[in-house]
């Protein structure tokens, strides 16, 4: 699904050049949950802006879903973006002035899906996240983990490949992390891949498997507890 | 669809910047407003000042006589100049330049309505005229409503008809067709053979009464050849005001006059009040066009500032759309069609308003039937109007589209930072 080889990202220029990510080789595969853990400055953030087609990479490889990723005019990227990706924010980035159905149906509107049809699928994904007696609220008429909620809706709403979530249970206490965390591996076991970086240890133990990063490269690439359970879980159920 | 999803979209910002949006729509309003009342206003007072142009011809010259006020070959001052029929030959015989020469006596005073004139149910007083042959040629403005105008062989055969101003007729026939009526004056009667109508002196010159100038004079005789005014029209190819000169020149030789008396023989020369007259208005329609102008370059300036805030408060939210899969032309083509939409709404109701106001305006001045010297029937170019508004969308557009191409550009992680 997908695939990095010794890619490099620089940020400035000539001397002031800073080596951000220093050749990372990775794989993912479809159907995966994956933490991507480090300190500030290591380099996840820009990991998963380039994973997610948001900024572009200098040197190596990336494959998305066999497609490789390089030189992408803007028009072409966004349209990837809206094709294979969705997002989830920690500040939620929902917008303000649209209610709970429209911020979710945001991406098929850019696909260029009618507008009954969108709502339609808007309101089938906020049912699944378990806000559907919200649909017409405002953002700000919504609790932190509501919104999160809707964003999660929002970045499933167009069926893609892959899920990336950026410290998304940063701005939310422990109980709504619970519900936002629960959430997310029920969406897991509908087969999508989840990409979440995060900074918390226990939100990365509830991932199958943990990719730590260290000063722009991967120091450790570990399946955890959960996965070994979930396994364990599979042969019982078998 | 497109379209559709867009005016949603739009909708939606309206909504949320209620204020702004009513701002910048104000401030293109208003330009256009102000610019539409100001047109309208200048080109009011043109119509307003054209209406005192009476029917004469634009270049035509009326020459009157008074008292000589500096003694010349051994005649004192004060001696009354009468101009005779022989001095009419005499400019036509001499002066080269000259077309038509004709003149206008008046039977009471040339500027007060004081004659009695009756039909046989009612009478009132007006100015009554005799006219040479070629006078209505010189008053080339007026409107012939019914019936004819007076004619050579009314003037050859000293026919005892008269032409009545619209005003007039309505007055001494309210009822009847006043062409072939007879009406009455200092106890002559005369048969109407025509109604005119003449925009002069605020429309006041249709209400005098015209009979021919040589039953004048022989019916109210001051004298048989006397002539109270002369006047002519200078050839087109001629210089008009050397034509001008060689007329005066011409009658102050033959009456004996000072070349340097101004009061004993005057002329009046139309060409000079025209031209002064459209000198003023080209002096004023420039100051329109520059205070105008102003106007609307403070419209654009405003829609240009308007575009930019707009784009910089939006710069997350485009970050967001961006990650959502917006191309850059959908979120420049959404931010312009929302500029575009105000200003063209803003623009067009600033033209309604304007464009009503002149309306209404002109409708209360013709209710009331008030009659202002120097102002009447405000109106405006209608293209010009449009095209104001044209420019300031397009101006619109231009100052918007550098803001929101640079914010389209920029990539949504960086966009994303700034909100």
């Amino acid at each position: 699904m997908i695939s990095l080889v010794d890619v490099h990202k620089y940020y400035g220029e000539k001397d002031r050049r800073i080596h951000v990510l220093k050749g990372i080789n990775l794989e993912i595969n479809e159907g995966e949950m994956v933490a991507i853990m480090g300190s500030s400055g290591s380099g996840k953030s820009t990991l998963l802006n380039i994973l997610g087609i948001l900024d572009h990479h200098d040197e190596g490889v990336y494959q998305l879903d066999e497609l490789r990723i390089e030189d992408l005019t803007e028009k072409l990227a966004s349209r990837l973006r809206n094709q294979f990706i969705g997002f989830c924010f920690q500040s939620f980035n929902l917008l303000p002035f649209k209610n709970a159905t429209e911020n979710v149906a945001l991406p098929l509107y850019y696909r260029g899906v009618n507008r009954r049809e969108r709502n339609q699928e808007a309101e089938k994904y906020l049912t699944l996240v378990g806000l559907v007696d919200r649909t017409k609220h405002m953002p700000n008429e919504l609790s932190g983990g509501q919104k999160q909620r809707v964003a999660i809706a929002r970045a499933l709403v167009s069926n893609p490949k892959v899920i990336l979530a950026d410290e998304p249970t940063g701005a939310l206490d422990s109980e709504t992390t619970n519900e936002v965390m629960t959430l997310f591996k029920n969406i897991h076991e509908l087969g999508k891949t989840l990409i979440i970086v995060t900074h918390e240890q226990d939100i990365a133990d509830q991932c199958q498997r943990i990719i730590y990063l260290h000063d722009g490269v991967i120091k450790s690439d570990r399946s955890s507890g959960l996965a070994s359970s979930n396994r364990h879980r599979q042969e019982i159920a078998e | 669809m497109a379209i559709l999803a867009s005016l949603q979209e739009i909708a939606f910002n309206i909504r949320q910047n209620k204020l702004r949006t009513f701002l910048t729509g104000f401030g293109v309003f208003w330009g256009i407003f102000m610019l539409i009342l100001m047109l309208g206003a200048g080109q009011g007072m043109q119509n307003g000042v054209e209406q005192g142009f009476s029917s004469d011809a634009q270049n035509s010259v009326w020459i009157f006589s008074r008292k000589t006020s500096i003694p010349y070959l051994g005649l004192s001052t004060g001696r009354e100049i009468h101009f005779t029929q022989a001095d009419l030959i005499a400019i036509k015989k001499e002066v080269p330049g000259v077309l038509i020469v004709s003149a206008e006596n008046a039977l009471g005073s040339f500027n007060r309505a004081d004659i009695l004139v009756k039909s046989d149910t009612r009478s009132a007083s007006y100015g009554v005229f005799g006219v040479a042959p070629d006078y209505f040629k010189i008053k080339s403005g007026q409107d012939q409503l019914s019936g004819r105008m007076l004619n050579e062989y009314d003037d050859s055969n000293v026919r005892k008809v008269a032409t009545l101003g619209s005003t007039s007729a309505k007055t001494l026939f309210p009822d009847t067709n006043p062409v072939g009526q007879v009406i009455e004056i200092n106890g002559i009667s005369f048969t109407v053979v025509g109604v005119f109508s003449d925009p002069g002196e605020n429309g006041r010159q249709s209400e005098r009464v015209y009979i021919p100038m040589s039953l004048f004079q022989k019916t109210y005789g001051s004298g048989q050849n006397r002539v109270d005014l002369i006047t002519y029209q200078p050839r087109p190819d001629a210089n008009p005001y050397e034509v001008e000169e060689q007329v005066l020149t011409l009658l102050r030789k033959r009456h004996r006059v000072s070349a340097d008396d101004r009061s004993a023989i005057r002329a009046n020369n139309l060409l000079r009040n025209y031209e002064r007259i459209n000198r003023l208005f080209a002096a004023i329609d420039s100051l329109l066009w520059f205070v105008g102008i102003g106007t609307l370059t403070t419209g654009v300036v405003g829609i240009s500032n308007i575009m930019m805030i707009t784009v910089k408060e939006r710069t997350g939210e485009i970050g967001v759309r961006k990650a959502l899969g917006a191309t850059p032309i959908r979120i420049v083509s959404a931010l312009l069609f929302e500029s575009v939409l105000i200003t063209a709404t803003a623009g067009y109701v600033g033209l309604v308003f304007g464009v009503g106001l002149l309306e209404l305006t002109n409708f209360v001045l013709t209710a009331s039937g008030m009659q202002l010297d120097s102002f009447k029937r405000p109106e405006v170019n209608f293209s010009i109007a449009i095209s104001s508004v044209a420019i300031l969308v397009i101006a619109g557009m231009a100052a918007g589209f550098a803001p929101s191409w640079r914010a389209a550009r920029i990539s949504p992680v960086e966009a994303m930072k700034e909100s």
